[in-house]
């Protein structure tokens, strides 16, 4: 993958499909409760319009405020730059990349809740905490669906583990990988907080998760934020659509990628639709289930061979 | 070219000793014994890194033996590139502190020649340590370490907290001690002498497993494995913050560094060696992050997270011992690497934190995290460098924690491919392990940095703070410095490591100049969108209003800093799925009635290992001990008859052998 034509068409995804999802999102949700709702190109517009207008900034702001979004969206960029979205591989994958995909999202958390505490609001703080416990709780199931992936591959890269995977019997022979699908599918639901873990249209501050984080963000500080947290639930629903079905490099590829992205965003929308948010004391066992799945998939994965 | 690369590391010994003598002399003059002392420690840290790269790139290999013999042993130093890259982090992080410590000291109201002293007599022991070749020389330079950390420990002995925290210090390094004489002993007694490389050839015939056991009870100790690590979350906090810097950064390194000497002594590893470290590596780590969370003391919360750093070490050299015992010597050599470049990373970062948190001493007068808050303002230098000490801790890139963490995940999942299936469950603990402590720790210093020095002050001291003075805030930049060079520059601080993985593991595989440059490549890259975007709004603000308010306050307009989330409440929900193992006791009073009156909480988190563990241990100890009393009367009669009985027994069992044989 060094040829700029696929670098132009990995960067053309990365860069102006994101915002997409959202919208798909929402349309789901519309449709299923018999609204018309929003349109789906909704999210450009409201990230455009944010980028055009000016920001208001607490006095207890810091720079770490002030830099919270901006490291959020670099890293996802550069996370973005490892995952393969249409083809197997990606522009920068190297061996251990799924290694630092994991780390650069967890830098932008780190800073996007480092900004939540510089406003020094109470509400802030709490989603800053209930963000750091959630996301510690997701970080051990992600290594362990990677761990599925890369094992049989040989090597800790995402283009080994999806050049790796056998597709033509998986269903049938592969429990494995269906505990990795659902494992890796409740992360994403955790990492761009949606229902069940997370509600992103509640309206009270209290029972919020991320939301609450960015009360205080306006202007393109905030459009940073949306257009970031786009990207990384577009790089959760391409590594799916990875696992699920083989993408072909180049524009063969590229319908197959595009239905299996559009087809996450509708299935998480369903899951939204049909689904209450859990109890926050709740949310944990949901996690802790979710990779309690996938080590039994990683389990069987490594002894299957010897039983 | 090597017997210079060994000569420069005693060169610094000596001048190390040299201004420890005369920083005691000049003792009765504050000012001039610690020009005296830090001189002569920066002067010997330069002079020392010099001697370890040069050690380094020139694969010193060469031992010398001085013409005095020591009782039982001798005076015999060597060098070799384990040696080498200790050395190496000694100097670095010892001379950073040195710095720091000039500005520290300077504003303490009390006799100073003992803590120049002790630091400079604590640098010269710990290189001591490294460069012995003698079972019996090392326990000596080991036991000066351990007493001049004592003294440290205990400057400001007129408080009482410390004083007992030395004399914990000083009761477990001596149970580490006693458990390495006896490891000593087992080895020296199949050798028939105390030399290293007679120890290394006979080894593996000496016992290896009980050998096994002991260095890691031994050096555990003082490395800090759960639960042997009772007594570093009192001990390094006690001590002034350039030496906390010390202990944290390089000191606890020795228990690793002679873990990984002896290990070489004993021959081919079994499997369960190394299944054995993750395990202690994954509880270390683990157990670390969860209690530091639940800390409000910024070096105590400091001082867990040592342990759980040692863990990932400790994880790392688990890899590489599964790899070794399952012949794969590239799995091996990734742990390994990891393992060691970790414990270069976790002393500057740690160094650094340690700098950090005593800058906030200094400045707001208190490390009680909640009456701290809003120092970013008051101490931009110190903050920014918290945070790169804070975001290099937790792994993460573009710093120097997540290349060393890196290694230890390649050599893992590589050992998941590579490894027969019965290694697989410690492989993929020291994942599991790994991603936690990963998560937890970003939990973790998201608190710390942010309720130091975020939102709005909580108390006088830290309304009122100062920045720290020019020396403090050199060293600080200087570990921050260092920090995002190994992580933009992963290439050049893994030579550092290649060659001591490479004999530990046994070939020199290293992971693919490819990925460091990618590694390399994406860290540049992430910093150059920061800046990007940083300019990118800069633009679209230009023209537009942009106005200052207060934080929304969901309507209400006069928050005041004790609305804040408080550090308290941000670990409450990362506890909650812990709190079954954890030890939490909570004094409430809550609100009763209709008018209700005056209420209060109060929840403290006591340490696991120290209330779960050795609390109960010591009192099973006791009582099983005074059921003993029953035998005691304190009549001389009933004495005799013991004697007599005892007698009579012997002489049955010698007649016993004799008819028998």
């Amino acid at each position: 993958m060094a040829d700029p034509g696929s670098i132009a068409l990995h960067l053309g995804l990365l860069l102006l499909v994101p915002p997409l999802l959202p919208g798909l999102i929402a349309k789901t949700k519309a449709v299923a409760s018999g609204r018309q709702g929003p349109p789906v190109l909704q999210p450009y517009r409201d990230i455009w319009k944010l980028l055009g207008k000016g920001a208001v900034y607490s006095q207890t702001t810091t720079w770490i405020f002030r830099a919270g979004p901006i490291v959020t969206l670099a890293a996802a960029i550069c996370a973005g730059l490892l995952t393969p979205l249409v083809g197997p591989a990606a522009p920068l994958g190297f061996a251990g990349d799924v290694v630092l995909f994991a780390y650069l999202l967890a830098l932008g958390r780190f800073f996007t809740m480092a900004a939540a505490l510089d406003t020094g609001s109470s509400f802030e703080g709490m989603g800053a905490s209930r963000e750091a416990a959630f996301s510690a709780l997701a970080e051990p199931t992600l290594f362990l669906v990677l761990a599925i992936l890369c094992i049989p591959a040989g090597s800790p890269s995402f283009a080994a583990a999806f050049t790796a995977l056998p597709w033509q019997t998986w269903i049938a022979a592969h429990p494995p990988l269906i505990a990795a699908t659902v494992a890796l599918f409740v992360v994403l639901l955790a990492e761009s907080s949606r229902i069940p873990v997370d509600d992103p249209d509640t309206h009270l501050e209290l029972t919020m998760i991320h939301e609450v984080m960015v009360l205080d963000h306006g202007g393109p500080d905030f459009a940073f934020l949306l257009y970031g947290s786009a990207i990384k639930l577009f790089l959760f629903a391409s590594l799916l659509v990875h696992i699920l079905v083989p993408v072909p490099a180049g524009l063969p590829g590229l319908p197959v990628f595009g239905a299996g992205v559009v087809a996450v965003a509708i299935v998480v929308g369903i899951v939204e639709s049909i689904t209450a948010r859990l109890r926050l004391v709740r949310v944990p066992q949901f996690l802790i289930g979710a990779s309690v799945v996938a080590m039994l998939g990683l389990l069987i994965l490594v002894f299957r061979g010897t039983l | 070219m090597h017997q210079i690369a060994l000569s420069i590391p005693l060169v610094a010994v000596a001048i190390l000793a040299a201004t420890a003598i005369a920083a005691a002399v000049l003792g009765r003059n504050d000012r001039a014994s610690l020009m005296v002392g830090s001189l002569g420690a920066l002067v010997a840290s330069g002079l020392g890194l010099v001697g370890a790269v040069l050690a380094l790139a020139t694969r010193a290999e060469v031992e010398r033996a001085a013409a005095w013999a020591l009782p039982l042993g001798s005076i015999r130093v060597g060098l070799d590139s384990l040696t080498a890259f200790f050395l190496f982090c000694i100097f670095l992080i010892a001379g950073l502190a040195a710095l720091y410590g000039i500005g520290y000291l300077r504003g303490q109201q009390r006799r100073l020649a003992p803590a120049v002293v002790g630091f400079n007599l604590l640098v010269a022991a710990m290189v001591l340590v490294v460069l012995a070749r003698d079972a019996v020389f090392f326990l000596l330079a080991w036991e000066v370490m351990s007493i001049a950390s004592y003294f440290l420990v205990t400057f400001e002995s007129e408080r009482d907290s410390v004083r007992r925290a030395g004399t914990t210090y000083l009761i477990a390094t001596h149970i580490g001690v006693l458990v390495l004489f006896a490891l000593f002993g087992l080895l020296g007694r199949g050798a028939g002498s105390f030399a290293f490389a007679d120890l290394a050839r006979t080894g593996s015939r000496a016992g290896p497993h009980l050998c096994f056991i002991l260095a890691v009870i031994g050096f555990g100790t003082k490395a800090g494995f759960w639960p042997l690590h009772f007594w570093l979350p009192d001990a390094h906090p006690a001590a002034p913050s350039h030496v906390s810097a010390v202990m944290s950064g390089v000191m606890i390194k020795m228990g690793i560094y002679g873990l990984l000497r002896v290990v070489s002594f004993l021959g081919p590893p079994p499997a369960w060696w190394g299944a054995l470290l993750v395990l202690v590596g994954a509880i270390s780590g683990i157990a670390g992050v969860v209690h530091a969370l639940a800390q409000h003391d910024l070096k105590r919360l400091l001082a867990y997270h040592s342990v759980e750093n040692i863990g990932i070490i400790t994880l790392g050299i688990g890899v590489g011992l599964l790899g070794r015992a399952h012949g794969n010597p590239a799995v091996a050599t990734l742990g390994y690497a990891g393992a060691l470049l970790h414990v270069l990373n976790h002393g500057l970062f740690k160094g650094l934190l340690f700098q950090g948190a005593g800058s906030v001493l200094h400045g707001a007068g208190t490390r009680h995290l909640e009456s701290l808050g809003g120092l970013s303002r008051r101490m931009p230098t110190t903050a920014a460098t918290f945070l790169v000490g804070a975001v290099a801790i937790c792994g993460l890139p573009p710093l120097n924690g997540f290349v060393s963490e890196w290694l230890i995940y390649l050599g893992a999942f590589r050992g998941g491919t590579d490894l027969p299936a019965r290694a697989i469950g410690a492989v993929v603990v020291a994942l599991v392990a790994l991603a936690l402590i990963g998560g937890l720790a970003a939990a973790c210093f998201v608190k710390a940095f942010g309720v130091v020095f975020l939102g709005e002050a909580r108390s006088e001291g830290a309304r009122h703070a100062h920045e720290s003075g020019l020396a403090m805030r050199a060293a600080m930049i200087a570990g921050a410095i260092a920090c995002l060079a190994i992580g933009l520059f992963p290439a050049g601080a893994i030579n550092l490591v290649a060659g001591a993985a490479a004999e530990l593991g046994g070939t020199a595989v290293r992971p693919s100049s490819g990925a460091l440059a990618s590694i390399s490549a994406l860290a540049g890259l992430l910093l150059a969108l920061v800046g990007g975007l940083a300019l990118l709004r800069m633009a679209l603000l230009r023209s537009r209003p942009v106005e200052r308010g207060t934080t929304w306050g969901c309507g209400y307009p006069h928050p005041s800093p004790r609305m804040q989330y408080t550090a308290a409440s941000f670990a409450d929900p990362i506890l909650a799925p812990f709190a079954a193992v954890l030890h939490i006791r909570t004094h409430a009073h809550l609100p009763e009635g209709m008018f209700p009156t005056a209420a209060h909480f109060d929840k403290h988190v006591g340490d696991m290992a120290g209330e779960r563990v050795l609390v109960p241990a010591w009192r099973t100890f006791l009582h099983t001990a005074l059921r003993l009393k029953v035998i005691q009367h304190g009549r001389m009669q009933l004495y005799l008859v013991y004697v007599l009985v005892t007698l009579v027994g012997l002489l049955l069992w010698q007649m016993g052998g004799a008819l028998g044989g």
